[in-house]
């Protein structure tokens, strides 16, 4: 089984717009949305769920007020400056350390787990999805982000499919590290601008950390045909593989209006023909076998 | 005051009403990119950097000849980030979040706090414009710690500039919090205004008030207008797309430099930002 990772570094280049073009040409596959803090991959997909999880990690402190003598000691040990001083805690500022739970000694600190969003498997008209919405303002989306990866597995190897198709997040932090680890390749969508290329940098470097090949595409290209150049110098130059570059197209935003793919809505545009190529190069090299 | 400078989906423009605005006030402004996963302002802005300073956060170091091996440490610890194996003590520090509850419960003194670098704060300037900076260290997972020292830099008396992250986890809220207004950038289309309901949640949560710019304003479809009309959030700023404003995007201008006339507009954008924050 393969598992592709699209990422970006930068957001807004198009990841998910291109996950679902892919959805779109590749069969028997698996999709799993990892952008669990601002999903958007159902908006295309319309998935139907069929199971609904909740998603629990982490503890969060409360403290029981018949119990608290307030000493004073849960606020001296907080790092995170969580308990206020009428002692109750911020829920938003607690980072389940649990050290106000283990030293109070009236022992008046509870300690329950916490429920951070939910998580759904799914079927749509491509096959099935895994997807998630974590809770706002809520912690741990790389668990989140590995759950989902771990249950898009599970219903592939249930359904004998061979590929997952994973939606990245931006940046190159918790989430994104949660979303690369054990992949079998990551394509990199940029953008021909000086913040995608910086971006793409640095996520690229990411990749190279967790040894995850990495592929390059460029979309909206002919904004700066120079700084598309550029980036695909770059990427053989680090020995990654340059698999295109696609045009700045409207039919990207038409078609999402519409919830469908880019694929879907209109197969003859230029912007739908380099996708095609496209992913006929990223299958090659991640060693799919031709539909 | 803090004005912070969000939006949920990534991509919708915050850096570039970050820096545009913060060059359209010019002196005496502080712009604070706290993007630090993947911090662009600079790229924009072009600022002196006079000054770098490396961030880090405490992580145990056992010292091996006091510690009995009690496991008390990986008992307290809820990160796995310390575990006792057989006749060793293991500290994986990468997933250190840095409660100090090791070295606090350890019976025999045997932890003190080391460190490890998260990332590094730039400092400079443009004009008059104070421009601060966090770098994450490419591999590090925890931004929030940084995203608070970039903060930290902000000064009372100035009015500062925050340009958000994307999405609305934790990185978003720390560089949310505290804020007199949140400004949030968002564009026409399904997926901006999905992201947008989202960061407004968020903002709610905090209790802060905000207001939107939508950017390629002449794209997509009318539902962003009609949440925004439904939810009674003021929309301060429309900005359409120009193919020339996007090429020059792409290579590091500024908007009011290539469009010089939005200088008055962003600065009106200001003036409504004040306006909406008086009340309090």
């Amino acid at each position: 089984m393969k598992e592709l990772v699209i990422i970006s570094g930068k957001g807004g280049t198009g990841k998910t717009s291109i996950v679902a073009a892919f959805a779109s040409l590749a069969v028997n596959k698996v999709l799993s949305d990892a952008d669990v803090d601002a999903a958007d991959l159902h908006l295309i997909m319309n998935p139907q769920a069929t199971e609904r999880h909740d998603f629990q990690a982490g503890h969060s402190a409360v403290i029981n007020l018949d119990q608290c003598t307030a000493c004073g000691l849960c606020r001296d040990l907080c790092r995170y400056n969580a308990i206020s001083e009428d002692y109750t805690v911020t829920r938003m500022d607690c980072e389940g350390c649990g050290v106000c739970v283990y030293f109070c000694p009236e022992k008046a600190v509870d300690f329950p787990l916490k429920t951070c969003g939910e998580w759904y498997l799914s079927e749509t008209r491509f096959g099935p999805m895994v997807h998630a919405r974590l809770g706002i303002a809520e912690e741990n989306s790389g668990k989140l982000v590995t759950l989902v990866r771990q249950e898009a597995g599970k219903a592939a190897e249930a359904k004998k499919l061979d590929l997952i198709l994973t939606d990245g997040p931006p940046g190159i932090g918790c989430p994104v590290i949660a979303s690369l680890g054990g992949a079998s390749a990551a394509l990199i969508v940029t953008e021909p601008t000086v913040a995608g290329r910086h971006d793409m940098e640095r996520v690229a470097q990411l990749a190279d950390f967790f040894r995850v090949p990495v592929m390059v595409c460029v979309n909206k290209a002919d904004l700066n045909p120079d700084s598309a150049r550029d980036i695909r110098h770059y990427a053989e130059q680090k020995g990654y593989a340059f698999v295109g570059a696609i045009p700045f197209d409207p039919v990207f935003t038409k078609a999402m209006v519409a919830g469908r793919t880019v694929i879907e809505y209109d197969n003859h545009t230029e912007a739908a023909g380099a996708l095609r190529q496209i992913w006929q190069k990223v299958s090659s090299h991640i060693g799919l076998r031709a539909a | 005051m803090i004005i912070s400078i969000a939006s949920g989906k990534g991509g919708t423009g915050k850096t570039t009403v970050a820096t545009n605005l913060a060059v359209s006030l010019g002196g005496g402004v502080q712009l604070l990119d706290c993007d630090v996963e993947e911090p662009n302002a600079h790229l924009f802005i072009h600022p002196v950097f006079e000054k770098k300073e490396l961030v880090s956060t405490g992580v145990p170091e056992v010292d091996e000849t006091k510690c009995n091996l009690c496991g008390k440490c990986g008992e307290i610890c809820q990160f796995k980030a310390i575990v006792v194996i057989g006749k060793t003590v293991l500290p994986f520090q990468e997933l250190c979040h840095s409660c100090g509850g090791c070295m606090e419960v350890c019976p025999e003194h045997a932890i003190r706090e080391g460190e490890r670098v998260l990332g590094e704060i730039e400092l400079g300037h443009r004009n008059g414009l104070e421009f601060i900076h966090g770098r994450l260290r490419v591999g590090e997972a925890m931004a929030p710690p940084l995203i608070r020292k970039v903060r930290a830099f902000a000064h009372p008396d100035k009015l500062t500039i925050i340009d958000a992250p994307p999405g609305t986890s934790c990185p978003v809220i720390a560089s949310m919090k505290g804020a007199d207004f949140v400004l949030l950038v968002t564009e026409p289309t399904p997926f901006g205004l999905h992201d947008l309901k989202l960061a407004v949640g968020a903002v709610g949560i905090l209790g802060i008030p905000c207001g939107l710019v939508i950017n390629r304003s002449d794209m997509g479809d009318d539902r962003l207008r009609e949440y925004a009309g439904a939810e009674a959030i003021p929309i301060l700023m429309e900005i359409p797309f120009d193919r020339k404003i996007a090429e020059s995007y792409s290579r590091g201008e500024l908007l009011v430099d290539v469009r010089p006339e939005w200088k008055e507009k962003f600065l009106r954008l200001y003036e409504k930002i004040t306006d909406l924050v008086k009340p309090k």
